[in-house]
């Protein structure tokens, strides 16, 4: 057995556990550790195929930005765990159709292989040595698909906007900081000098 | 001398074992990089304490060996001999993993640094990238630690630290963007190398003022947001608000004690060592000489490495004796509303320069 078939086995092992783990562990907070292992492996599997900019990419992204957040507000959710598993019985039979229909796609795209040859092999491109995967990426993304690739940032924009909007809420009579109202003090407009008799106060 | 050593070290132990020869030389360099890295950090951690007793006029650590040189040796004797006390509530597992995860995420990250040319453990082609996750998963060792502890201080300062990091590693990503845009490649040592093949000083006609070639100088503003941002990143004051002394005890860190917390502070002075590094790599040229002449060009580039590490080291030191700590919302508000627009602002400008002069090593991107 060859060195990178060793990892390979190791890194999809434990991605299979943990990925079982995450949603057989009680705590919602062990769970989104198992899914962030399970990313990470992920990323090792990529790193072995040669895609190295994609398995950086992955833990950057999913790992470094998406699952903080995740755990953010999963470490926030005071959860009645009892509760929440005799719900959960209820909607097995939509969580049982979904399942079945994502197996089906899986065994379809790995299957075409045998089913169609000529139909994969098309849509594959031809693996090429001469760059690096992270040129030869932005080449295809930058140039071929640069419409998709702009709208789907537009997507994501007005996703952005939409979750502000729907949360931004402008309260009165909150005092808020200006920094540069703040630095543009000076003794003339802070201080004001006041002549006050004896006897009589202000 | 080094390469040497580990030429003899390849020879004496990298005989074709099972097929793994290389990798067996490869892991006597690993272990040679790791107790290098552990002395300097035991070092640096005296530095450190060194610097801000001299600002306060004070002597500092003076007692263990001459000068007190040993004391970051005698503190780790006392950690390791104190008992680790975990608290009744506590999530075991994860509460001891926590310090682990710290210390081990700023070690590995240590893998593709180039103290000198070809003197990387992996010269990764993304190595810029690697470093950014690795940096981008040590939150993770502070937020577990937080919520573990299951106690109210660990647990708001893990989630200040979410936030915080979260908000700087943006613009550092943003900054790294612009030397990526002039160089043209996710290799560290091509953007060292990149440094010293064009620039001001290739520009001007003299070639020998090494200085004026690195990116400290089109770069500036990029220079001090990234140093800032790196301040934010590893947690250090004046933005040391997951550990807060003043308002949250000892954030994150409350419940530990013995050798977890001493795994938590190495894991940061190593994560702090990390970015000095990628600064030196990033802004100030890597391994080479300041000026292409005789004196200078004697010393290795490994020593020149360590010397411009060493000198952002003692600016993280002196911005931790100087400035007072943030607020929050001024932390945030400095990330989002003025780094972010800068940093994504001088990327157009960056991307524009390039585009009209046709710079950049080898073209850049363009």
């Amino acid at each position: 057995m060859t060195l990178p078939v060793f990892f390979f086995y190791i890194f999809s092992g434990i991605a299979i556990a943990s990925a079982v783990m995450v949603i057989s562990s009680r705590n919602p907070v062990h769970s989104v550790l198992f899914l962030i292992l399970a990313f990470i492996n992920a990323a090792g599997i990529f790193m072995l195929a040669g895609a190295e900019f994609l398995a950086m990419i992955l833990i950057i992204v999913y790992v470094g930005a998406v699952m903080v957040l995740f755990l953010f507000v999963v470490m926030m959710l005071d959860v009645d765990f009892a509760d929440f598993k005799r719900g959960a019985l209820q909607y097995m039979p939509v969580g049982v159709i979904v399942g079945v229909i994502l197996l089906i796609e899986l065994l379809m795209v790995a299957g075409s292989t045998f089913v169609s040859p000529e139909l994969a092999a098309g849509s594959a491109m031809p693996i090429n040595n001469a760059v690096s995967n992270t040129q030869a990426l932005g080449e295809v993304l930058y140039t071929r698909y640069v419409f998709l690739f702009q709208g789907a940032g537009l997507i994501l924009l007005v996703a952005m906007i939409g979750a502000i909007v729907l949360t931004l809420h402008h309260r009165k009579g909150v005092k808020r900081q200006d920094i540069g109202e703040q630095v543009a003090r000076n003794p003339k407009t802070a201080i004001k000098v006041v002549k006050v008799k004896s006897g009589e106060g202000l | 001398m080094i390469d040497w050593i580990l030429m003899a070290l390849d020879y004496l132990v990298g005989i074709p074992f099972l097929g793994w020869g290389a990798s067996i030389g490869f892991v006597w360099k690993a272990l040679l990089m790791l107790v290098v890295l552990l002395v300097i950090t035991a070092y640096v951690l005296l530095a450190d304490r060194k610097i801000w007793a001299a600002v306060h006029i004070r002597r500092g650590p003076n007692v263990v060996g001459a000068f007190g040189l040993l004391q970051s040796f005698a503190d780790l004797l006392k950690f390791v001999f104190k008992e680790p006390i975990i608290p009744a509530g506590a999530d075991k597992v994860l509460f001891l993993l926590a310090p682990l995860i710290t210390v081990l995420l700023a070690l590995t990250a240590w893998v593709v640094i180039p103290v000198d040319a070809g003197w990387a453990l992996s010269d990764l082609n993304v190595g810029i990238l690697f470093v950014l996750a690795i940096s981008s998963l040590s939150v993770y060792g502070i937020i577990i630690g937080g919520w573990a502890s299951n106690s109210k201080y660990p647990f708001l300062g893990a989630l200040r630290s979410a936030a915080q990091m979260v908000s700087y590693e943006v613009s550092i990503g943003f900054v790294i963007v612009t030397v990526l845009l002039i160089v043209g490649s996710l290799n560290l040592s091509d953007i060292v190398v990149a440094q010293q093949e064009m620039g001001l000083a290739h520009a001007l006609g003299v070639p020998w003022m090494n200085f004026l070639n690195w990116f400290w100088l089109p770069l500036f503003p990029m220079f001090i947001i990234f140093f800032i941002s790196a301040l934010a990143e590893t947690n250090r004051p004046p933005f040391d608000l997951p550990e807060a002394e003043s308002e949250l005890v000892a954030g994150f860190m409350v419940e530990y004690g013995s050798t977890p917390y001493m795994m938590y502070m190495l894991g940061e002075y190593v994560a702090i060592m990390l970015m000095c590094a990628m600064t030196t790599i990033l802004f100030l040229g890597g391994w080479a000489a300041p000026l292409e002449i005789a004196p200078f060009t004697w010393l290795p580039g490994v020593v020149w490495f360590t010397i411009k590490a060493s000198m952002v080291f003692f600016m993280f030191s002196m911005v931790k004796v100087f400035v007072p700590r943030y607020r929050y919302d001024q932390l945030m508000r400095l990330g989002w509303k003025v780094f972010l627009p800068i940093s994504i602002a001088m990327i157009f400008v960056v991307a524009l320069v390039l585009q009209i002069t046709g710079w950049g090593w080898n073209g850049g991107v363009a």
